[in-house]
């Protein structure tokens, strides 16, 4: 082999979420989708069965992804793939490093297998990315070992609201800290729950010391820039391209959205004849028991 | 990275971007979006050309692949810039589970912390590269003329010495911009 390197060091997973940084991540459910994706630009793909807005129009159990499905998808495509696993399953998560996924994302989309413990990710080579609502969640997560953070929002609604509200909280208490002296960051890091010398770190830096996206209800080039404005390093679609009128103009919109997400005449220029996007179902409409952004904890 | 070595950069988005460039930095990325948004975005014609006449231009990881001649394991239908007279293996150490992280004694900068992240490496160098470092017996630092290439991430680590020794080196006194 090549010398005596180290592998799934924070370093090396941190770093490959550096890559993806200003891109957009899409969820697809086929070889077919995966393709599309790739050809419009997508720095990475989320392999699923279902979409999230069929996992909740379905309902029932959600779990891993059938794993030849994954395999098709890493046959058709050359960049990362990215595969759920349920919120604490770390033998869902065992399974998908065996296969080589470049990337587990342990979800609240899907049916959480453990309603007290997150799985422990440092102890794994491949990176994680994590949801999070809050930065007390992030830095939970981080602490596990996620080396890549993406505020939740509503998945599967094409309602952006949620993830507005998820981002800006991050964001807010982030500006919140870098404010603080040494003794009122000890205070922040029990209300935060979180390890103080990830607090400490993050007050420093003014930012996550991992790469933030944001995923959860969006659904058209508009969504993706404004989340970009707001502070995102990236974005995942979900539901919002394969569930819309022409999903390879969509695609190729929201990856130049992203982009150019300062540039609005661009994204104007983008955002003509993409046809319908996904009807959607508003946040207000769902039921407590609805809401996925409520999992995790 | 650039700014610690005397060097004032600016990021480079739309075509009119590269003009009046002393040198131009490639990052890394996937190879395979980054080549397709190069030509979405207009920006694929403009920076062949300036990489042919001579701009001095580093490419880390993707921006290693972009530069080379051919590249094995890729799409068929990759878009390169070329240049560099190299063969690159794409993500030739393996996936994300085998990314890593390794010292190694690159040739004009000396030791340094290499992160490898889906990296390619050389496969072919043609006689007018200098191989700079290697892992095993694959090419991981090559250079040609104008044109210096890294597998590894130098960014990622805080270390400069690689921006150095292309803004201080391969730019030479045509410094300054970036």
């Amino acid at each position: 082999m090549w010398g005596m390197n180290t592998t799934g060091t924070p370093l090396v997973k941190r770093g490959m979420a550096e890559q993806l940084k200003g891109g957009v991540i899409m969820d697809v459910v086929n070889a077919e989708q995966a393709r599309v994706a790739e050809d419009a630009g997508a720095v990475a793909v989320m392999a699923l069965e279902r979409v999230p807005a069929d996992i909740r129009r379905d309902g029932g159990v959600a779990r891993m992804s059938d794993l030849d499905l994954i395999d098709g998808i890493k046959a058709e495509v050359t960049i990362p793939v990215m595969a759920k696993a349920r919120i604490g399953h770390f033998v869902e998560a065992q399974i998908l490093q065996a296969i080589g996924v470049d990337y587990i994302d342990e979800s609240e989309v899907l049916t959480p297998a453990d309603y007290a413990h997150h799985i422990e990710k440092s102890a794994f080579t491949v990176p994680f990315v994590c949801g999070a609502s809050n930065l007390g969640e992030a830095l939970r997560r981080i602490s596990e070992g996620a080396a890549m953070i993406r505020s939740k929002g509503e998945a599967g609604t094409g309602d952006v609201s949620q993830a507005t509200t998820h981002i800006r909280t991050i964001l807010s208490e982030i500006r919140r800290l870098t404010t603080m002296d040494s003794a009122e960051l000890f205070e922040a890091a029990k209300e935060l729950r979180a390890p103080i010398d990830l607090v400490r770190e993050t007050a420093s830096l003014g930012r996550l010391p991992v790469v933030l996206f944001v995923a959860g209800g969006v659904a058209t080039p508009a969504d993706a820039a404004m989340m970009m404005q707001l502070g995102a390093d990236g974005v995942f679609i979900g539901s919002g391209i394969f569930k819309s009128g022409d999903p390879a103009a969509r695609a190729r919109a929201c990856v130049e959205a992203t982009a150019y997400y300062e540039d609005a005449e661009r994204i104007a220029k983008v955002s003509r004849g993409l046809g319908e996007a996904m009807v959607g179902i508003s946040v207000d409409s769902l039921g407590a028991g609805d809401l996925l952004a409520q999992r995790g904890w | 990275m650039l700014r610690a070595v005397g060097a004032s950069p600016c990021e480079v988005r739309r075509p009119a971007d590269l003009d009046g460039l002393d040198g131009i930095v490639l990052p890394g990325g996937e190879s395979t979006t980054m080549g397709k948004l190069l030509r979405i975005f207009d920006l694929l014609a403009p920076l062949q050309d300036l990489v042919a006449s001579g701009l001095p231009t580093y490419g880390t990881c993707a921006g290693m692949i972009l530069l080379a001649a051919e590249v094995v394991d890729g799409r068929h239908d990759q878009e390169l810039l070329g240049g560099l007279d190299i063969t690159v293996r794409r993500n030739a150490f393996g996936s994300q589970v085998h990314s890593f992280e390794e010292d190694l004694t690159v040739t004009g900068v000396g030791d340094i912390h290499g992160v490898f992240i889906r990296a390619p490496w050389v496969e072919r160098a043609g006689p007018s590269v200098d191989v700079l470092a290697s892992v095993g017996e694959h090419p991981v630092a090559v250079q040609q003329g104008h044109l210096l290439a890294t597998s590894f991430h130098p960014e990622l680590t805080g270390s400069p010495a690689m921006h150095r020794y292309f803004v201080d080196t391969v730019m030479g006194d045509r410094g300054g911009q970036q």
